[in-house]
C-alpha cells in the first residue's frame, strides 16, 4: 500500500489489515478506515462513470457531501465510499451508470450481499 | 421516535464546543457528525494555530482537537454522540430532525432545541475536466494524508494561495510529496505572510495572476493542467504554460454548510465577506427560527477560534433558554465569551468578518426575549 511511513509531526495507528474485493481484485486495507482511503492507497482513482456522459469519477470532497465518489459496495450502490468504514470481506465494485438495488432477489440478499 | 434536550449538528470545533458547554450547564445533548470520527476541520490541521491564547493560539490543531475529546469524555454522562450519523432533513410540521447512522438506520430525533455547526464545503472552480479523478478539495486531501496517512498523489498543483493553500502545500511536503507550483488569480498571495514564506522557502513556485484553465486527462485521470497568465483587469494573456502533475487541489474557498437552517425557515442573507448564505442571528447566535441556534463556520468563514467560542456562545444561550442558567451566573460567562470573541475579530485581520456580520446579526442584545 501506498501510505506515508514518515512524517515530522504525526504518527499514524491504523487498525487491522483486512482483505477485500475491488472490481474482481483482492486488495489489502484497514478495517474501519474509509473505503476511498483504502483505494486510493492502492492507487486506485477512478471509482465509477457517470450515467448520460460516461465520464470516471472519482473522489473530491472526502466528507460525504460531493457525490462524486458513489460505489456499489456488497450489492448496494450509490455508497458514499468515503465516508463509509471498509470491512474484511467487502465487495466493492466501480458503478455504472445510476444503479439499481436488487428488489426481485430477496433470498439472494439474506445470504450474504450485505443488505439483510 | 427518539427526544433530547439539545441536538448538535457537527461534531467539528464549534459543535464539539457547543456540546461540552451546554452539557456543563445540566442539558441533555446529543452530538451528531456524519463523519466517521469527530474533529471536523480540525483534526487535519498538523500546523500551530493563530488567534488568541484563550483560544489556544500556538498550539497545533490535533492537540485542540484533543483537548476538545478530553472534555467531551469529562461530560459523556450528559452526552450522546453519533458518528457516522448525518443530519439528512429537517421536518417543520412535526419539529423532527432525520437522521441517517451509518447508512442504513433511520432515525428521527425530535430536540427541544438544536444547533447547526455544519462547518463548510469546498469551492469548485469552472474549467475543462475540473470533474475528473485527481482534482481534489483541500480538505479530502488533507483528510487522506493527516489522519488516514495515504498519498493523495505523488505531485500536485495547488489552486489557490489563501492561507488554506499555503497550509495544505506545506503539509504535503512534509508529506513527502512534490509541488508543482501555487496558482493564484490576485497579485499578490492571500495568506498570511509566514505561511508564505515557509513554502518560498522550499523553492515552491507561487504563479500569481495566473489562473487554470484546463486539466489535462490520461487514462481517466489527470496528467496534468495548463494554467494561464491573466492581465491586470484579470483577463486572459496569452501565455500559457503546461505543467505536469497527477493531482489538483482546489484551494479557493468554502461556502457555509447551510441546508437544515433553510429547511427550518431560518431567514438566509447572502453576505460575500462571510462567504455565502447565512442566517441572521441575534447575540446568543439564535436564528430567526427561535428552536435554532448556529456556530461556526455554518454561520460564516472564520476560523476554527472563532468557531469554538460561538459554539459556547450557543450552548450557554440554549442553557438559558432551558432555564438551566441565569442571571448574574449566566451573564458573566456569556459577557465574558463575547469578550473572547471580539478580541479574536479585533483589528486589521477582522475588518471582513466586521463587517460581513453587520449585514446578518441584529445586536440588539435582546435579554429579556426567551425562546
Ligand atoms: C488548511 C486549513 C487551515 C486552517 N488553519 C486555521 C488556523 O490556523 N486557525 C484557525 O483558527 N482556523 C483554521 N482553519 C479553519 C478551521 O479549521 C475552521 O474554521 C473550523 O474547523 C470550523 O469549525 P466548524 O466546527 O464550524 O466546522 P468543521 O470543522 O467543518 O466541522 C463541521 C462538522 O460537521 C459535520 N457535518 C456537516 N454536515 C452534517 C450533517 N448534515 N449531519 C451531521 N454532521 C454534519 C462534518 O462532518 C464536520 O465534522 C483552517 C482550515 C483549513 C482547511
Amino acid at each position: 500500500m501506498n501510505l506515508i511511513k514518515e512524517h515530522p509531526i504525526l504518527e499514524f495507528h491504523h487498525a487491522r489489515k483486512v482483505t477485500f474485493s475491488f472490481d474482481g481484485r483482492s486488495l489489502e486495507g484497514y478495517e474501519g478506515e474509509p473505503i476511498a482511503s483504502a483505494l486510493h492507497a492502492n492507487k486506485i482513482r477512478i471509482y465509477r462513470e457517470t450515467p448520460k456522459t460516461k465520464r470516471p469519477r472519482g473522489f473530491f470532497c472526502a466528507i460525504g457531501k460531493c457525490s462524486s465518489c458513489f460505489m456499489t459496495v456488497d450489492g448496494v450502490p450509490n455508497v458514499r465510499i468515503c465516508v463509509t468504514p471498509l470491512k474484511a470481506g467487502m465487495v466493492v465494485q466501480s458503478q455504472k451508470g445510476n444503479g439499481s438495488v436488487p428488489w426481485s432477489e430477496p433470498e439472494a440478499q439474506k445470504e450474504g450481499d450485505g443488505l439483510a | 421516535m427518539r427526544e433530547t434536550e439539545v441536538l448538535v449538528i457537527g461534531g467539528g470545533p464549534a459543535g464539539l464546543s457547543a456540546a461540552v458547554e451546554a452539557a456543563s450547564h445540566g442539558c441533555d445533548v446529543t452530538l451528531v457528525d456524519s463523519d466517521l470520527a469527530l474533529g471536523g476541520q480540525l483534526v487535519k490541521q498538523t500546523h500551530k494555530f493563530f488567534g488568541s491564547e484563550a483560544e489556544y493560539a500556538g498550539t497545533r490543531g490535533i492537540k485542540i482537537a484533543k483537548i476538545l475529546f478530553e472534555e467531551l469524555e469529562a461530560a459523556k454522562d450528559r452526552v450522546t454522540v453519533l458518528s457516522n450519523t448525518t443530519a439528512n432533513g429537517f421536518y417543520p410540521d412535526d419539529g423532527v430532525v432525520a437522521l441517517v447512522k451509518d447508512e442504513e438506520e433511520y432515525i428521527r430525533l425530535r430536540p427541544k432545541k438544536t444547533i447547526v455547526a455544519t462547518g463548510a464545503m469546498e469551492r469548485l472552480l469552472p474549467f475543462p475536466n475540473n470533474d475528473a479523478p485527481g482534482v481534489y478539495g483541500a480538505g479530502a486531501i488533507q483528510t487522506l494524508m493527516n489522519v488516514y496517512g495515504v498519498f493523495p498523489g505523488e505531485r500536485v498543483l495547488m489552486i489557490g494561495a489563501g492561507n488554506i493553500g499555503l497550509i495544505v502545500s506545506y503539509q504535503l511536503m512534509q508529506a513527502g510529496v512534490e509541488i508543482a507550483g501555487i496558482v493564484e488569480f490576485m497579485p499578490k498571495v492571500g495568506g498570511y505572510w509566514v505561511h508564505a514564506a515557509k513554502v518560498r522557502r522550499l523553492g515552491v513556485p507561487i504563479y500569481l495572476r495566473h489562473t487554470i484553465t484546463d486539466a489535462i486527462v490520461e487514462k481517466g485521470v489527470v496528467a496534468g493542467a495548463h494554467i494561464q497568465r491573466v492581465d491586470e483587469k484579470g483577463r486572459p494573456t496569452e501565455e500559457i504554460r503546461k505543467i505536469d502533475c497527477d493531482t489538483i487541489c482546489m484551494a479557493v474557498g468554502l461556502i457555509p454548510t447551510a441546508e437544515i437552517l433553510w429547511q427550518a425557515g431560518c431567514k438566509m442573507t447572502y453576505v460575500p465577506e462571510l462567504c455565502g448564505h447565512v442566517p441572521q442571528r441575534n447575540a446568543f447566535m439564535q436564528t430567526t427560527n427561535p428552536n435554532f441556534w448556529v456556530a461556526g463556520d455554518a454561520s460564516g468563514i472564520e476560523e476554527a477560534s472563532a468557531a469554538m467560542v460561538e459554539g459556547r456562545i450557543s450552548g450557554i444561550s440554549i442553557a438559558r433558554a432551558l432555564g438551566r442558567i441565569q442571571g448574574e451566573a449566566f451573564q458573566e460567562r456569556y459577557l465574558e465569551l463575547w469578550q473572547r470573541l471580539s478580541n479574536l475579530r479585533a483589528g486589521e485581520v477582522g475588518a471582513k468578518i466586521r463587517s460581513g456580520l453587520e449585514k446578518c446579526s441584529n445586536c440588539g442584545c435582546d435579554w429579556g426575549e426567551e425562546a
